[in-house]
């Protein structure tokens, strides 16, 4: 079973993020980079089911020189080999999802993993642009039926399943009111949600042998694809700061101005 | 110079922080409080690649540079200095057969620590011998292809729960330190006994027991070096092991720093957080600097060797310069929570406790100082 995983550069979510002062973006200065954390459920998936089944893991990231820091945790948990689409400007999601398709059509993968969405954009919609222009099944936002401390889970077992006759996989996916089962045809696009497995850990020995595991580059000209943004960014604020909150004397004090100010009961 | 970390620094760095914040750190006061000997986290620091960090590759190891085993032992240490001694201990046995074995010693006596977990004690000091290690009382007597050893040694890390020995131990008391000489005991032979696990003010994670020697065999072909050269192997092992000692005090002072900044936020007296008073401020800005010093002078030290030089200047310096100051730092850590502070509840006075260690063992800090002075008057 070939797997292809993504792995985007986005900011460590713990890294203090301040949007800069003519709104033009984000203060990139002093700023830590880590894998988008959806990508590595998608990595650890894509492991899991490598291990079962058999096969290889495949890692792509598109951007600067940069994402081969991402592309190398990826392949220090164990992916085989990676594939950098070296490009510098602005991407949007459909810009993305082509040279993705690309990368795909190339590469040939039986499932394609992605995390639903990146947590510097939060746009959600690279893996059903993907599945639409390859013209594949999709089953967005997998999860798992066990909890994640349950021994399955210690025993790295893939929530995403093959079908015995092993043309389709079965997807658990997380919906509004609760879970939903999928089965779809394979070669198709799977995207992670955050209760699909807990990712393993890179081990030092596993950092040491990902430095000789190849990179291919390949740029949006080799691929022939026009990543020219539709979408244009014209400014970034920051959320309004929270207004400190009041401390009430008592509970009919509390129950008075939820009724007469909030007007929530 | 170039202080910009390698990507490949950056992943084995982050790996490590990781590990310590995730695995470590959450269980960092119940070790501390019960003592136990922490093998579950151990344990995953061996899955993860996090111990016997200096063993070569072409033995099993990782083949990792100094310089990247002192950043990831910080981490180590940033999670608890407990947990990170256990983990250095095994590098300490080990480095005397790294330097000083035959090729046919490293495959046999350091190969089977990259394949299971496994605890390695380095034997050097006795009741009556710390500082002045040529006064050691334990002999080594040569009967035919073994030697018999007899003696008691203190203070040993990992004691418990060693399975292999590295015994520094005398042929001939009457020529001091040039009847040193050192050997590998492998497993728990007959006449080889450890004693109880020592009440330590701090780093209580780690095991520390007396070994003790009792007509023990050992066999010719585990003595590391000649007759006599056990002094040299033991002083070239301490200054490959205090990089890494160095950088265990860098660890705990970045903790202590850390927790002082948040909770000096957050503490308000007279109107306002007391980061706001200069006092205050003084001592969060010495902390830092004075951890950032004791980071680079370890960086340093570890540089030296990875060029393949002698770094005994360098290491005693970042050894001697890291303990003392990982003691003001803890110290001020705990006067920036004041009377919380000195309280379990608050992870300071640990860190305190903790730091204090590294100015004693391998080497106290006057020691240090002696070792400064003898090289800069050469
Ligand atoms: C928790 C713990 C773990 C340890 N682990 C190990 C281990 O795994 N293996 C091992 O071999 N040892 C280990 N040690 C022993 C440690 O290395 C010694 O305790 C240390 O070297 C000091 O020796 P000492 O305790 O005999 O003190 P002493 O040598 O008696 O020193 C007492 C004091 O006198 C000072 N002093 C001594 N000589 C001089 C001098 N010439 N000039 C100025 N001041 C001097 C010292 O600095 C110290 O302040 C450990 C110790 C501890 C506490």
């Amino acid at each position: 079973m070939k797997i292809l995983v993504t792995a985007k550069r986005v900011e460590d979510p713990e890294s203090k993020i301040k949007v800069k002062p003519d709104g033009s973006g984000i203060v990139q200065e002093g700023l830590k980079y880590k894998i988008n954390p959806f990508d590595e459920i998608g990595v650890e998936e894509g492991l899991r089911l490598a291990a079962k089944h058999g096969g290889e893991v495949v890692v792509v990231s598109i951007g600067t020189k940069d994402v081969q820091e991402q592309l190398r945790h990826a392949l220090a948990m164990g992916a085989t080999r990676a594939v950098w689409v070296n490009h510098a400007g602005a991407l949007d999601q459909l810009g993305i999802a082509a040279l993705l398709q690309k990368v795909v059509e190339k590469e040939k993968p039986d499932l394609v993993v992605l995390g639903k969405q990146s947590i510097d954009d939060d746009q959600n919609q690279v893996g059903q642009y993907l599945a639409e222009f390859l013209g594949w099944g999709q089953a967005t936002f997998a999860s798992k039926v066990e909890s994640l401390e349950s021994e399955a889970e210690k025993n790295k077992v893939p929530a995403v399943a093959l079908t015995a006759d092993g043309k389709a996989v079965r997807v658990v996916r997380e919906v509004d009111n609760g879970l939903a089962t999928l089965e779809v045809q394979l070669p198709a696009v799977v995207t992670t949600d955050l209760r699909l497995n807990q990712p393993r850990y890179a081990s030092l020995p596993g950092i040491m042998k990902a430095k000789s595991k190849p990179i291919e580059e390949l740029t949006p000209e080799k691929l022939g694809v026009d990543v020219t943004p539709r979408i244009q960014v014209l400014k970034m604020s920051a959320p309004p700061a929270r207004k400190a909150g009041i401390k009430v004397p008592d509970v009919a004090t509390l129950v008075e101005k939820l009724h007469n100010e909030a007007k929530v009961v | 110079m170039d202080f910009q970390l390698t990507e490949s620094q950056r992943a084995l760095q982050d790996a490590a922080r990781k590990y310590a914040r995730e695995v470590v750190r959450p269980k960092a006061a119940h070790y501390d409080e019960t003592s136990e000997f922490p093998k579950d986290l151990l344990s995953a620091a061996f899955e993860l690649g996090l111990i016997n960090m200096a063993i070569p590759s072409e033995y099993g190891g990782l083949g990792l540079s100094h310089l990247e085993q002192v950043m990831v032992c910080e981490e180590l240490a940033w999670g608890c200095a407990g947990v990170a001694t256990s983990l250095i201990a095994n590098d300490l046995a080990n480095l005397p057969i790294i330097l000083h074995g035959t090729d046919d010693q490293k495959k046999r006596l350091l190969t089977p620590f990259t394949q299971k977990v496994k605890f390695s004690s380095f034997c050097l000091t006795e009741p009556g011998a710390g500082s002045d290690v040529a006064a050691m009382s334990t002999t080594a007597r040569r009967e035919g292809d073994h030697y018999v050893l007899n003696g008691s040694k203190c203070f040993i890390t990992n004691g418990g729960y060693a399975d292999q020995f590295t015994v520094f131990a005398t042929v001939d008391k009457a020529k001091k330190h040039k009847g040193i000489t050192c050997f590998v005991v492998e497993g728990r032979p007959q006449g080889l006994t450890t004693g109880k696990h020592e009440n330590k003010m701090g780093q209580r994670a780690s095991n520390t027991t007396t070994v003790t020697f009792d007509e023990v065999r050992v066999p010719v072909a585990n003595r590391i070096g000649e007759e006599g050269q056990g002094f040299l192997v033991a002083m070239a092992t301490l200054d490959n092991s205090r990089p890494l000692t160095a950088s265990i005090s860098v660890g705990i002072a970045r903790a202590a720093l850390e927790h002082s900044l948040d909770y000096s936020a957050q503490r308000q007296t007279f109107g306002k957080p007391i980061r706001e008073h200069q006092g205050v401020q003084f001592m969060l800005a010495d902390m830092a600097m004075n951890t950032h010093g004791a980071r680079l002078l370890t960086y340093e030290s570890a540089w030296v060797l990875d060029q393949g030089q002698r770094n005994t200047l360098q290491s005693s310096y970042a050894k001697c310069f890291a303990a003392d100051m990982a003691m003001k730092v803890t110290t001020d850590a705990v006067q920036v929570y004041g009377g919380y502070g000195y309280m379990k509840e608050y992870p300071v006075e640990k860190l305190m406790r903790d730091a204090k260690l590294i100015q004693v063992y391998e080497g106290t800090s006057q020691v240090q100082r002696l070792v400064i002075a003898k090289e800069l008057f050469k």
